[in-house]
């Protein structure tokens, strides 16, 4: 195979700055990872965990093979909405390993408003059900929650992405023989309590969890039942005669090691279809990547630099090389597994999206996964390229991403504008998983076009008129669109409405592609059926 | 030669001689009782015959099998190995009378040699010297008093049929005279059924030097020189070595020849031991050394003799019972070098040295001996045996064998270092702790040596935060390999942007511990340890203590002392959950036919209390845990499902 050569040192000042721009950009991220990690407030902590409960990051860590890879999705779930704080959304959601088997998990965080759901919480609960359906792993719910949260009840209930949908999902991957496990380990109160019932193995902590559809208080104002909780609805009740739950824990130690269990006993095999080699790291050290990133999201960089540090021995063989050279396609391994890599080296031209679309039918026509390195400001516009068909050509490129059934995964890398985001496997074309870099930007298209975009608009209207807009107006009128621009463009904003499914180290991204790509190789690869290429 | 011969023992003196046997060419036959039927001296013989249930009376001391295994299986000698049949000189007369050889002296050499008093008066008339003392036939206590007041205190009375320290008592005032004797007699009666005893001059800093001798059906008899067994605890032999630190030629002539002059007075066949006791209370002196009894076996410690004189004392044991003369004359047999034994045991020594059973999950011994040494591993058992309560619980005996004593003893600590075994409790840390112990290393021993020493050789540190850390890793499995290549396996611990801790619990003698585990990007590990130990630290796997995981446990190890910590099972909480609910019901309706406990009675998980008779069958309702029972159903009493047919008293209640 051909090994990537670096054009860069680092040694260099410039490589330094960049280094030294990205270090900080990921360690505020990191700071605010460690705030939503903590879960709820302090009080709320103690108090849950006066009652015995574990913690839910700690029944996690409980649940899951020790020392195995968390892939958590969503963690920034819920960042600065709601106008307080909603850590993570009050649930924790991921891949991790038990009893080395991949599952998704998801647990309620009842330390966060109860593990009440937030709209974000159930999109969240439903993204995490969403990448356990596309990639096969079974899920294990482990709920403590108050179930809907009332005051948003309006954006929680009704809808078909809304808190019914968890329960759709539930019977439907089931159906698809994609093990559902419920561990009830606090409250799990009416519609909530669909979810171990739902389930098909539930396990049920002593003195703890609650499974009901109406609460004692209901019960009392609906029947005039006198009743406490544990004999409404507790691990007794529910193990010994209404069947509604199957094991009986002593606590939450004692049922994680049940659910463990459960897990041991499914009789999974992980039959990958793959070509597999024998991993070896990068030639050059991935934490290179810092350095490699201009400071300036208008420079443009080599996103074979990239390449370079991401895939096995650094080793890359192109496709088309010379042709439509914005977007570079080629074949790697990533931890000894085969994938085809599309990264932007510019703007997509006619020729970039040809090659896109053709190197995409290879990739799917031989069974070998996706992987595409976004950073593009979008297609080229001008007469020219109007004429020359570009907007069909670009339809080539969607269709290909859109209907290729290869797992695809999409890292964003820089920025990720207008309709390259559609080209290059955006949220709208479920890639398997979609990771966010801290320096990425992600709108329709960049801040200072749409200022000049709406400046133009809005001068054309006053000189329309007869007005004249002087200079500084026009810089007055445009500086809140920038602002507003980076603000909505930032990873953080992007994260916290689940646009993507987190926000990674550069560094690291190695691993999570390789996490990524090994948990979506759970799901055998279909066969793809690409629609109508316009010619 | 014999063509085939049957071992008459078990553990590692049987696999001993069978390794012999088979460089002979000689076919082997184990004998094996219930407990031993995979053992591994069952296995390596060329047949095994089955003699009984597990306790030794009814399976390795039953003469009467044994010959008839010997019997049915065409052998035509018998080993006995040590201990059990090897000094029984009825069982060598039936074996004599069956046709069969025996492998060591006659019966009258083990009856001149069984009765210590007589053993005296006879090595007396020999010229050889013996402890002044009292070994007559009158009991009556005041003859006994007087006898010691003659001899002078402190004084020693001793069982006369006895051996291994039991019915024996010093005694150093006449005051305690009656008590001792008292106590004595009773564990005497106990051990040999016969309570008669002697009495013997108490010598000061006694060191247990013996002299190996041999001798031959045709009026041969040599020494192999002598090992000092001087290290002992309550009489039970710990490091063995020869030749004796400190021995000067004059000495060493003296014992030697008297050890032979012994040897010839009985006419002694085989392998045979002389002890003597050592006054070296002024070093070693020609004229400080006395008889004190003869062993007409092979010796647990034999291996130090065949190291410093590179003779296979079994194939002896073995030539001379076939007819042959001794293989070598006095003059051929050379002393070179150093060598120890120590004996590994299951007991707990920090625990007064209390017998300890269990299987050995895991055994491991060095692969090869340290450089310039030479090493034997004697040992009869197998990682996944168990250690029984049946028989005596030695794991193993090392040997080692140096160019001198300071080498050897190096060779010891570190091969003592390089043992693992966990599943067990084990005397590893003692006797490290003995081999590096300055008297001892300074070849200044005696008997009462470990006694004195004993707090110190018994001591254990408490774990270190590296040694929990090491626990706490191996209880989570971390770094243990995962399958193949993939990232899930490999990327330990992966997270964002903070790796997940685990929390482990251990509990390592009576104290409860917490740690938190986490894997670090640079495949090391973060272990945090709750109060009081209150640590973080990060810990590299390649460097830390080893550890291994057994069922229910950890074992570390840091050098010859191993820390075994408990890691609960969460999943035995269901036991608990079965206790946690107070009654029990009746599964389906149906008559209570027969009531087999009452209110009040205390029962034990399993225990049938009632017989509910229901659709034609008899249902016998088990006590699902242990308890007290505080209500239970009536005989004759027609119940439906559901019913509660026993309530226990729950916690606090009783």
């Amino acid at each position: 195979m051909a090994t990537l050569q670096t054009q860069i040192s680092p040694s260099s000042d410039t490589f330094r700055a960049n280094a030294e721009r990205m270090r900080g950009l990921v360690a505020e991220i990191s700071e605010k990872a460690a705030i939503v990690e903590r879960g709820g407030s302090d009080e709320a902590r103690e108090r849950h965990v006066s009652r015995g409960k574990l913690l839910p990051r700690e029944r996690l860590a409980q649940l899951l093979d020790a020392g195995s890879p968390f892939l958590e999705v969503g963690q920034f779930a819920a960042w600065s909405m709601y106008g307080e704080d909603i850590a993570s959304a009050g649930i924790i959601t991921g891949v991790g390993r038990v009893e080395g088997t991949e599952v998704m998990v998801v647990v309620n965080d009842a330390t966060v408003k109860g593990g009440t759901y937030y709209p974000l919480t159930v999109k969240k609960h439903l993204r995490a059900q969403e990448i356990a359906l596309q990639n096969n792993l079974p899920c294990v719910y482990l709920v403590d929650s108050g179930g809907a949260n009332l005051p948003n009840q309006d954006e929680v209930f009704p809808d078909r992405e809304h808190f019914g949908r968890i329960f759709y999902n539930q019977a439907n991957m089931s159906a698809a023989g994609i093990p559902q496990i419920a561990c009830v380990m606090g409250s799990c109160t009416a519609g909530g309590a669909y979810v171990p019932a739902m389930s098909d193995e539930t396990i049920m902590v002593r003195n703890q969890a609650t499974i009901f559809l109406g609460g004692p208080p209901l019960v009392k104002a609906a029947t005039g039942e006198d009743v406490s909780a544990e004999e409404l609805g507790g691990a007794d009740v529910h193990t010994r005669l209404s069947g509604v739950a199957d094991h009986y824990a002593m606590d939450d130690e004692h049922a994680l090691a049940i659910c463990r269990r459960i897990i041991k006993n499914l009789n999974r095999n992980k039959a990958v279809s793959l070509n597999l080699q024998k991993p070896i790291q990068p030639l050059y050290d991935p934490s290179e990547l810092y350095g490699v990133v201009p400071t300036d999201l208008r420079q443009p960089y080599d996103v074979r630099e990239v390449i370079a540090r991401l895939v096995d021995g650094s080793e890359f063989d192109e496709f088309k090389q010379n042709y439509g050279t914005t977007l570079i396609t080629g074949f790697a391994h990533l931890h000894g597994m085969p994938v085809g890599i599309i990264g932007n080296n510019g703007v997509l031209f006619s020729e970039s999206a040809l090659k896109g679309a053709h190197f995409i039918e290879l990739c799917c026509q031989r069974g070998i996964p996706l992987i595409f390195l976004q950073n593009i400001t979008g297609f080229m516009v001008g007469r020219k390229y109007e004429a020359g068909g570009i907007a069909k050509d670009g339809a080539k490129l969607v269709m290909a991403v859109a209907t290729a059934k290869v797992p695809k995964l999409t890292v964003i890398i820089g920025g990720s504008f207008g309709a390259g985001n559609y080209g290059m496997c955006g949220r709208a074309y479920s890639p398997r998983f979609l990771w966010m870099w801290p320096n990425a930007r992600i709108s329709v298209m960049g801040g200072e076009q749409a200022a000049t975009v709406l400046a133009m608009v809005k001068r054309e209207g006053i000189e329309r008129k007869g007005g004249e807009w002087s200079a500084e107006e026009e810089a007055k009128f445009r500086k809140p669109i920038l602002m507003k621009y980076e603000h909505e463009g930032h990873p953080l904003y992007s994260s916290a409405r689940l646009w993507d499914d987190g926000i990674i180290d550069p560094a690291r991204t190695r691993e999570v592609l390789a996490l990524s790509l090994s948990a979506a190789l759970n799901a055998g690869i279909e066969e793809t059926k690409f629609g109508v290429f316009r010619m | 030669m014999f063509g085939k011969i049957l071992i008459a023992n078990r553990g590692e003196i049987a696999c001993r001689v069978i390794r012999t046997a088979r460089k002979l060419g000689v076919r082997t036959v184990a004998v094996y009782s219930d407990a031993d039927a995979k053992a591994l001296h069952v296995e390596m013989a060329d047949e095994a015959v089955h003699i009984g249930p597990s306790p030794v009376g009814e399976s390795y001391l039953r003469g009467d099998r044994i010959i008839a295994a010997a019997l049915a299986t065409g052998a035509e000698a018998i080993h006995p190995g040590y201990g059990f049949l090897s000094e029984n000189p009825d069982f060598v007369d039936q074996v004599t009378a069956a046709g069969l050889v025996f492998i060591g002296p006659s019966a009258a050499s083990i009856r001149a040699m069984g009765l210590k008093d007589a053993a005296k008066r006879l090595m007396e008339k020999a010229g050889v010297p013996v402890v002044p003392g009292y070994h007559g036939e009158a009991q009556e206590i005041v003859l006994l008093a007087s006898k010691a007041r003659e001899i002078g205190y402190p004084v020693l009375i001793k069982a006369r049929a006895g051996g291994g320290g039991k019915g024996m008592r010093r005694v150093d005032h006449p005051d305690d005279f009656s008590e001792a004797l008292s106590g004595a007699r009773r564990e005497a009666k106990a051990a040999f059924g016969d309570d008669r005893v002697l009495v013997e001059k108490y010598v000061d800093k006694p060191r247990h030097i013996e002299c190996q001798v041999f001798g031959d059906n045709f009026g041969n008899a040599v020494h192999l020189f002598e090992r000092d067994c001087s290290a002992q605890r309550r009489h039970q032999k710990v490091i063995e070595e020869a030749p004796a630190p400190g021995m000067t030629p004059a000495l060493r002539k003296a014992m030697t020849e008297a050890a032979v002059k012994a040897a010839r007075a009985i006419h002694y066949s085989g392998a045979g031991t002389i002890e003597f006791i050592i006054d070296a209370s002024e070093g070693l002196k020609a004229d400080r050394f006395w008889f004190m009894e003869m062993n007409t076996r092979l010796q647990v410690e034999h291996p130090v003799t065949e190291m410093v004189t590179g003779v296979d004392l079994v194939e002896w044991q073995l030539r001379i019972a076939a007819g042959e003369k001794l293989p070598k004359t006095q003059g051929e047999i050379a002393l070179a070098g150093h060598a120890f034994e120590a004996r590994l045991y299951a007991e707990d020594a920090a625990k007064g040295f209390l017998p300890a059973t269990g299987t050995l999950h895991h055994l491991k011994f060095p692969d090869a001996a340290p450089e310039g040494a030479a090493m034997r591993i004697e040992t009869g058992v197998r990682a996944g045996d168990a250690i029984s309560p049946f028989y005596d619980p030695m794991i193993a005996k090392l040997v080692v064998h140096g160019k001198d004593r300071a080498s050897a003893l190096n060779a010891l600590r570190e091969m003592l270092a390089r043992t693992e075994v966990a599943g067990s409790t084990v005397n590893t840390a003692f006797l490290a702790a003995l081999a590096a112990d300055a008297d001892f290393a300074a070849g200044d021993v005696d008997t009462g040596l470990i006694g004195r020493h004993q707090e110190a050789l018994t001591a254990i540190p408490a774990p270190s935060d590296e040694t929990i850390a090491a626990a706490a890793l191996a209880a989570t499995d971390a770094g243990a390999p995962g399958p193949a290549a993939d990232p899930w396996s490999t990327l330990s611990g992966y997270a964002h942007f903070h790796t997940l801790a685990r929390r482990i619990r251990l509990r390592h003698g009576e104290e409860n511990i917490l740690a938190r585990v986490s894997a670090r990007p640079d495949g090391r590990f973060q272990v945090a340890l709750e109060a009081p130990h209150d640590a973080v630290n990060t810990h590299d796997l390649r460097t830390m203590p080893r550890a291994v995981r057994w069922p229910g446990h950890v074992t570390v190890f840091e050098g010859a002392v191993s820390y075994t910590f408990t890691v609960p099972d969460p999943l035995a909480k269901a036991d608990e959950a079965g206790a946690a609910s107070g009654s029990l019901r009746a599964p389906m309706p149906g008559l209570v036919k027969l009531v087999r406990a009452a209110t009040g009675d205390v029962v034990i998980k399993g225990q049938p209390l009632l017989i509910l008779e229901a659709m034609k069958m008899e249902h016998t309702i088990a006590a699902p845990h242990d308890g007290v029972i505080a209500e239970i159903a009536a005989e004759g009493a027609q119940v439906s499902d559901g019913t509660v047919l026993v309530r226990f008293v729950e916690d606090g209640q009783g």
